[in-house]
């Protein structure tokens, strides 16, 4: 390869993750947390009466609710200050609904996703991409075919005026509500923007349906929903990338995810997570099954101060199953807790979590699960497995499964090992020719492959690429 | 043509303080093979780990240096005390060392593995044989090579050996050593059984092309049938490649089928005595302690 080449290489890989535009915001709310912050969010939206309200009695919950503090090993929250996070900004778009095509983008919008390669990857036929700058969907694009099969994926504020019925009855009420936790309260007062994808009955969507969101302002916070709806006999694999880049002042994502999983339908939800290091990640992500419905999550969580996020699954009919694999890296300064959460409601359900964490430098990363089997739900089988590996003494990596188990008749499985990159492995690449470096991200590589065989091929790479990156200690 | 000399040799465990060989000499030839025998512990394993660079050691005397009498190799870069190197400069230079017990590593398939093993080796070949003014200029190159040497399949850079022409190389190398075409989508030895691990260490022997091979205990845990597909291996990288092969082993068996050129034994962290094929078929006979004898009697 020539040095010309390289050097543009490297210079992608340094713009693509630490890359930042300045602000052009049309609307931006003030600081921290207040009913007339929450009110400038509705009626920029345009929404109607009854997601204000529920906006407003999120906000009650908000501040009634204390701060977690007593967790077990819990992330560090005492420096995450909501009052100083913007949570509302409108990009300077001409149409609020998103643009209906690339080129009516403003540029430099054009050039950030230029640089995190989105275009590159609706070029390849993927089959849409939503993409969310700031706190907006600003560019998607449906394949026509879905739309003919009844098939919707749109801006979630959109969904609110088109959809309204569909919303109202699945927003915020059976899966996630407000009061639910501190953060999910704190989304329901101020989410903006997201993902709304609908899948009638028997529909199957064969492409994976692709969301991109990208944090771009300091100190703002970030709340895109999505909800996910698929009717019985459907199926969808919808998939999600976000990052930021790194500012002084400490900036607050706090997404919510809701997924309906009909009879016998099957979703699988995949994200793909890079935050700067001053992100605190806090999110609340639930799905509920129907009779004989599969749900997947797929996730890679990198990057962040701290991240708490437990995708949860209620296993709410016969026969339903949930699949859980998570990644996390924590490199200095960094803690993320994650895991999963599953509610086996009704007899024969099945679930599995498998986790994995790599830790480096002093950073910490923490296993915390949940796994309950209510009485008469006869007949389920979960199976829990937790791999750590660390790079040195000083990194921490903790386990905390909890099993609540009200039925006999059941199948319980937990297994968890930690371990360090070993010597003998490294020594035995080297002396097949690969330097340290690359004999560890290979063993590294090879210790995440469930997640990445998960993935589309460009995800893979790009997970893959940011653990190189997160390694050689390249990302800011 | 390639030398491999071990001169004087001491090394003691790191961590234990523990002397292991107490001045080994012992020279290697391109082409050659030569059998390393001796009872448990007296520091073959060592010997072989030395060579190839494993930290748990460290090496309190003597040298171990590589010649390459190679017309391709500029003049200047032709020998090499091994000492002063990485564990994937010494591969890169042509050492090999086949593990009794290889590691597992999951998740790593063999195709990609191999792969990335010949494509680092012939870069760091490339970087080792440079001169010293255009090293400025190929460190810039080198400084990201991006999604291309990672283990996910990518394009190659020039001069990489690309992921179809690679297949190639691999099918024909497993035709060679009689192994499954499945074998190549399996992750790296996990799960191998002890007969797959140690014709995988031959066929990686038989893709890297080194100059000198250094086999520990190949042949253990080997059926019959196994030890023959092993041994052709041997053979192969001998007689196709020209490697020299130092070949470590308890036992007389293997060497019915690789016929060494030398035999040496060691006692006690020394080379104690030397001797061709029929050493092999004495020790057979009347076992190490006539060695020892032997040598005791004439100190």
């Amino acid at each position: 390869m020539s040095s010309e080449q390289d050097q543009l290489k490297e210079t992608n890989t340094e713009e693509r993750f630490a890359f930042k535009k300045d602000e052009s915001a049309a609307v931006k709310s003030d600081k921290g947390l207040t009913e007339e912050v929450v009110r400038l969010i509705s009626e920029d939206k345009g929404e109607p009466d009854w997601m204000l309200e529920r906006r407003l009695r999120a906000l009650e919950h908000w501040n009634e609710m204390p701060m977690p503090t007593d967790w077990p090993g819990q992330p560090d929250l005492t420096e995450l200050d909501v009052e100083e996070i913007v949570p509302y900004i409108r990009p300077d778009v001409d149409k609020r609904e998103g643009a209906d095509s690339w080129d009516d983008l403003p540029e430099d919008i054009q050039d950030t996703f230029e640089k995190l390669g989105i275009p590159e990857a609706e070029r390849k036929a993927l089959s849409g991409v939503g993409a969310q700058y700031e706190s907006e969907v600003v560019y998607q694009n449906m394949q026509e075919q879905w739309e003919e099969k009844g098939v919707v994926f749109c801006n979630m504020d959109e969904a609110v005026r088109e959809h309204e019925d569909l919303v109202k009855e699945h927003f915020m009420t059976s899966c996630v509500p407000p009061s639910d936790n501190k953060f999910a309260a704190l989304h329901g007062a101020v989410w903006s923007g997201g993902s709304f994808v609908y899948v009638p009955e028997d529909v199957t969507v064969e492409m994976p349906v692709q969301a991109y969101f990208r944090m771009n302002s300091e100190g703002m916070g970030q709340f895109e929903h999505t909800l996910i709806i698929a009717e019985e006999g459907s199926e969808v694999h919808y998939i999600e990338g976000c990052s930021a880049p790194k500012y002084g002042s400490h900036n607050l994502h706090s997404g919510g995810v809701e997924v309906f999983v009909g009879e016998d339908a099957h979703v699988q939800y995949s994200t793909v997570q890079n935050w700067s290091k001053n992100t605190f990640n806090l999110n609340t992500k639930r799905a509920i099954v129907e009779k004989g419905g599969r749900m997947e999550w797929v996730s890679g969580s990198m990057g962040s101060k701290a991240t708490m996020l437990y995708p949860c699954t209620i296993l709410k009919g016969r026969n339903a199953s949930a699949n859980n694999i998570t990644i996390a890296f924590a490199g200095e300064g960094q803690n993320i807790d994650t895991g999963a959460k599953v509610y086996h409601n009704a007899p024969h359900t099945k679930s599995t979590i498998e986790s994995k964490s790599i830790s480096k430098d002093g950073g910490r990363t923490n296993y915390r699960g949940l796994v309950h089997i209510s009485e008469g739900a006869e007949h389920s089988s979960t199976s829990v497995e937790c791999d750590a590996l660390m790079f040195d003494n000083e990194s921490t990596s903790d386990t905390m499964p909890y099993m609540e188990i009200d039925e006999s008749k059941v199948d319980v499985a937990h297994e968890a090992t930690v371990g360090k990159i070993g010597d003998e492995d490294v020594f035995y690449l080297q002396s097949r020719g690969l330097d340290d470096d690359d004999a560890k991200q290979m063993i590294v590589s090879g210790f995440i492959e469930p997640i990445t065989e998960e993935l589309p091929i460009e995800y893979a790479v790009e997970l893959n690429r940011l653990i190189e990156l997160e390694m050689e200690g390249s990302l800011g | 043509m390639a030398t491999l000399e071990l001169k004087n040799l001491h090394a003691e465990v790191v961590e234990a303080d523990e002397k292991i060989l107490n001045g080994v000499d012992l020279q290697v030839d391109s082409g050659e093979i030569h059998a390393l025998m001796g009872p448990n512990g007296s520091g073959k394993s060592t010997t072989a780990k030395v060579i190839a660079g494993h930290p748990a050691y460290e090496v309190t005397e003597g040298e171990v240096i590589l010649t390459l009498d190679d017309e391709d190799v500029p003049e200047d870069k032709r020998s090499w005390d091994l000492l002063d190197l990485e564990p994937n400069e010494r591969a890169a230079l042509g050492i090999f060392l086949g593990f009794q017990y290889p590691a597992e590593i999951e998740g790593v398939t063999m195709v990609n593995f191999l792969r990335q093993a010949l494509n680092a080796k012939l870069d760091e070949q490339a970087e080792l044989f440079e001169d010293e003014d255009e090293e400025a200029e190929a460190d810039d190159e080198d400084e990201d090579a991006g999604y291309d040497t990672s283990p996910m399949e990518g394009p190659a850079d020039e001069g990489e050996v690309d992921v179809a022409e690679f297949q190639q190389i691999l099918s024909e190398k497993m035709d060679l050593l009689d192994m499954d075409e499945e074998f190549a989508h399996r992750y790296l030895n996990a799960g191998f059984s002890g007969g797959e691990k140690k014709q995988n260490e031959v066929l990686q022997a038989a893709i890297l092309e080194p100059s000198i091979a250094v086999l520990d205990e190949i042949d253990s845990g080997l059926d019959i049938d196994r030890l023959q597909d092993v041994s052709n291996g041997i053979n192969a990288l001998r007689d196709e490649q020209g490697t020299g092969v130092l070949q470590i082993t308890h036992y007389q068996r293997i060497l019915d089928y690789v016929e060494p050129d030398h035999v040496h034994v060691m006692l006690d962290g020394e080379i104690a005595m030397s001797g061709g094929a029929e050493l092999a078929e004495k020790l057979e006979d009347k076992g190490y302690d006539w060695v020892r004898d032997e040598v005791y009697e004439a100190a």
